[in-house]
C-alpha cells in the first residue's frame, strides 16, 4: 500500500498574520521518502497538518491517490513530535485504536506483525506510563501504520529522544517501511536524519514557505552516516538552509531550529 | 549577617517537615497518641463535672450509647433508612449531573446559560431548599430526596463539565488523525480522558448529598440518622446527639473509603496520575 501525494500550488495564512504558506508545490511517488527541511517556524509543520486534514482553509489542492484532502482519514497517517498515547489504554489498544471495532478480528495477524515490527513483542499489555521514550515512540509507529495507510506523514518524530535513541528509532522506521512501502513525508530540523532518511530532501524558505531547492540523495540504503558523499551533501544542504534562512522575513529563529 | 544568610539558605520548613524513610507505622502511632490524648483530656474535663453530664456527657459514656445503640439495632435501622435515602437521591443526581455536565461541556450555547446558572445554584447551600421543597411537595421522602438531589447534582454537573472541557488537545488530534470522530471520539477519547475529573465531581457531590441528607432528616419524625440528632435533643440526651454524630461521620468514611477512594486510586494509577 503505497500512494502519491500531490501538492499543488497550495497558499495558507492565518486569520491575523502574514501567509505562512504561499504557492507551494511538491509531488511525492508512491514509496517515496522526502524531508522538508527549513527555517524554524518556517511552515513546515503547518504543511504536514494541511496534509493530515487537522488543518484546513488552503487555497490550492492536496491530493493523496488523487483524492482531495478534506478531513482526517485512515488512509493518511500521522507521527506527532511526542508519542501522544492514550494513557488508559494498554499498548496493543492503542495500536488498535483507529481499527473499526467489526475488524478487529481481521486484523489481529497485522497488528501482532506490527507489534513484532516495532519490537514490542513483551510490551503489548504495559500501559504508556511504563514504557521509555523511545518505547512509546515505536508505539505511536505502529498505531499510525495499524490502519495501513499509503501515506505516513512525521513531525519531526525522533527530535525528543536522545541522539542513540533517535538513530535506533530510524533503522527501525527504514526497515518498517521496507517490508510495507508506505510514502513518507517528513518535516525534521535533522540534516543528519534527512540524509538518512530521505530519497530527496525538498528546502524550504523562511515565512512564506516555498521549496525553494530539492536535493537528491540517491545513495543506496542501509547508508553510511559518516560515507563522504553524506557529508559532501551535509554540506550543501547547510548552504541551501542557510540561503533559505537568510531569506526568512519574520527574522525570529535560527536556521536550524536549535 | 553572615549567620543570618546562612539561615536563610536553610530549607524554609525545618518543622514540620516531610518525612523521609519514616516508617511505615509512623502516622499509625501518630493517630494513636493523638486521639488517646484527646479522649483522654475530653473525659477528664467531663469528669470533673464543670457542665452537667446530660450536656457534656465523657467519651466513655457516648462510646457506651453509641455500642449499645447499635447492638440494640436502632442506629443500624436508621443508618439504613437513611442510606437508602440517599441511594435513591444520589442515583437521580448522577443521571441528571452526568447529561448535564457532557451536554454544558459539550454545547456551546448550553455552556452560557445553562452554565451559569449551574453555578449560581451551586453557591446556595442545599438546605436552603428545603422550605420550598416542603411547600411544594409536604413534610415527606420526596421532600428530604428533592434537597439531596439539589445538594449533590451541581457538583456533579461541574465534576463533568470541567472534565470534558478540559480533555488535552493532543490526544483529541492523535485519535482524530486516527480517523475517530463523532461520537467514537466522544466515547474513546473525551470521556476517558474526562473520567479522573469527573470522579471527583461524584465524590464531592456524594459529600454534599450526605450533608444535605442529615439537614433534612432533621425535620423529619420518621426513624433516621438525623432524626436520632433531633430525638437526642428532644430528650436532653447529648450522649445521644453525640453518638449518632459518631455514627453519621462512620456511615461517611465508610462508603468514601469503601466505593470512592479505591475507584480513584484504581483510576488515578491506570491514568497515570499517581506518584
Amino acid at each position: 500500500m503505497s500512494s502519491t501525494i500531490r501538492i499543488e500550488r497550495v497558499s495558507k495564512s492565518f486569520k491575523a498574520g502574514q501567509p505562512v504558506l504561499h504557492d507551494l508545490n511538491l509531488e511525492i511517488r508512491p514509496s517515496e521518502i522526502v524531508s522538508l527541511l527549513g527555517p524554524s517556524g518556517c511552515g513546515k509543520s503547518t504543511l504536514l497538518r494541511l496534509l493530515s486534514g487537522l488543518e484546513r482553509d488552503h487555497a490550492g489542492r492536496l491530493l493523496v491517490d488523487g483524492q482531495e484532502i478534506v478531513a482526517p482519514s485512515r488512509a493518511v497517517g500521522f507521527m506527532f513530535q511526542e508519542p501522544r498515547l492514550l494513557p488508559w489504554l494498554t499498548v496493543r489498544d492503542n495500536i488498535t485504536f483507529g481499527l473499526q471495532v467489526r475488524d478487529r478480528r481481521q486484523t489481529e495477524p497485522l497488528v501482532r506483525e506490527l507489534i513484532e515490527q516495532v519490537q514490542l513483542g513483551e510490551c503489548a499489555d504495559l500501559l504508556p506510563r511504563q514504557l521509555s521514550g523511545g518505547m512509546a515512540q515505536r508505539v505511536a509507529l505502529a498505531r499510525s501504520l495499524a490502519t495501513q495507510p499509503g501515506v505516513l506523514l512525521l513531525d519531526e518524530p525522533f527530535s525528543a529522544v536522545d541522539a542513540l535513541t533517535r538513530m535506533r528509532l530510524q533503522e527501525l522506521l527504514l526497515s518498517v517501511w521496507q517490508r510495507r512501502r508506505f510514502t513518507m513525508l517528513l518535516v525534521t530540523h535533522d540534516i543528519d536524519e534527512a540524509l538518512y532518511l530521505s530519497d530527496r530532501v525538498a528546502v524550504l524558505s523562511g515565512r512564506p514557505a516555498t521549496v525553494r531547492e530539492i536535493v537528491h540523495v540517491d545513495l543506496p540504503r542501509p547508508r553510511d552516516r559518516r560515507a563522504q558523499e553524506m557529508l559532501q551533501q551535509r554540506a550543501h544542504l547547510l548552504e541551501a538552509l542557510r540561503v533559505a534562512g537568510s531569506n526568512q522575513l519574520t527574522g525570529y529563529g535560527t536556521p536550524f531550529g536549535v | 549577617m553572615e549567620t543570618n544568610l546562612k539561615r536563610a539558605a536553610l530549607p524554609a520548613r525545618i518543622w514540620p517537615g516531610p518525612a523521609i524513610g519514616r516508617k511505615q507505622w509512623m502516622p499509625w502511632a501518630r493517630r494513636i497518641i493523638f486521639f488517646g490524648g484527646l479522649f483522654l483530656g475530653w473525659e477528664m474535663i467531663a469528669q470533673a463535672g464543670i457542665w452537667p453530664a446530660y450536656l457534656f456527657p465523657a467519651p466513655s459514656v457516648v462510646i457506651g450509647t453509641l455500642v449499645n445503640g447499635i447492638g440494640k439495632g436502632l442506629y443500624l435501622t436508621a443508618a439504613w433508612v437513611s442510606l437508602q435515602r440517599i441511594a435513591v437521591g444520589y442515583a437521580i443526581s448522577l443521571a441528571i449531573g452526568v447529561a448535564l455536565g457532557l451536554l454544558i461541556g459539550r454545547v456551546r450555547a448550553l455552556n452560557d446559560t445553562l452554565g451559569w446558572l449551574v453555578l449560581g445554584l451551586q453557591a446556595l447551600p442545599s438546605v436552603c431548599w428545603l422550605p420550598l421543597a416542603i411547600l411544594w411537595m409536604g413534610l415527606n421522602e420526596r421532600a428530604i430526596i428533592f434537597v439531596v438531589v439539589m445538594g449533590a447534582l451541581f457538583s456533579i454537573t461541574l465534576g463533568v463539565e470541567t472534565g470534558v472541557k478540559n480533555t488535552p488537545p493532543q490526544y483529541v488530534k492523535a485519535a482524530r488523525v486516527l480517523g475517530a470522530r463523532g461520537l467514537a471520539l466522544y466515547t474513546g477519547v473525551v470521556l476517558p480522558a474526562a473520567l479522573p475529573a469527573i470522579l471527583g465531581g461524584l465524590k464531592q457531590g456524594w459529600t454534599f448529598a450526605w450533608r444535605s441528607l442529615m439537614a433534612g432528616e432533621l425535620l423529619f419524625f420518621t426513624l433516621s440518622l438525623g432524626n436520632l440528632l433531633q430525638t437526642g435533643r428532644d430528650l436532653n440526651d447529648a450522649a445521644q446527639v453525640m453518638a449518632v454524630m459518631l455514627m453519621i461521620i462512620l456511615v461517611g468514611v465508610t462508603i468514601d473509603q469503601a466505593i470512592f477512594a479505591p475507584l480513584e486510586r484504581r483510576v488515578r494509577a491506570r491514568w497515570g496520575l499517581s506518584g
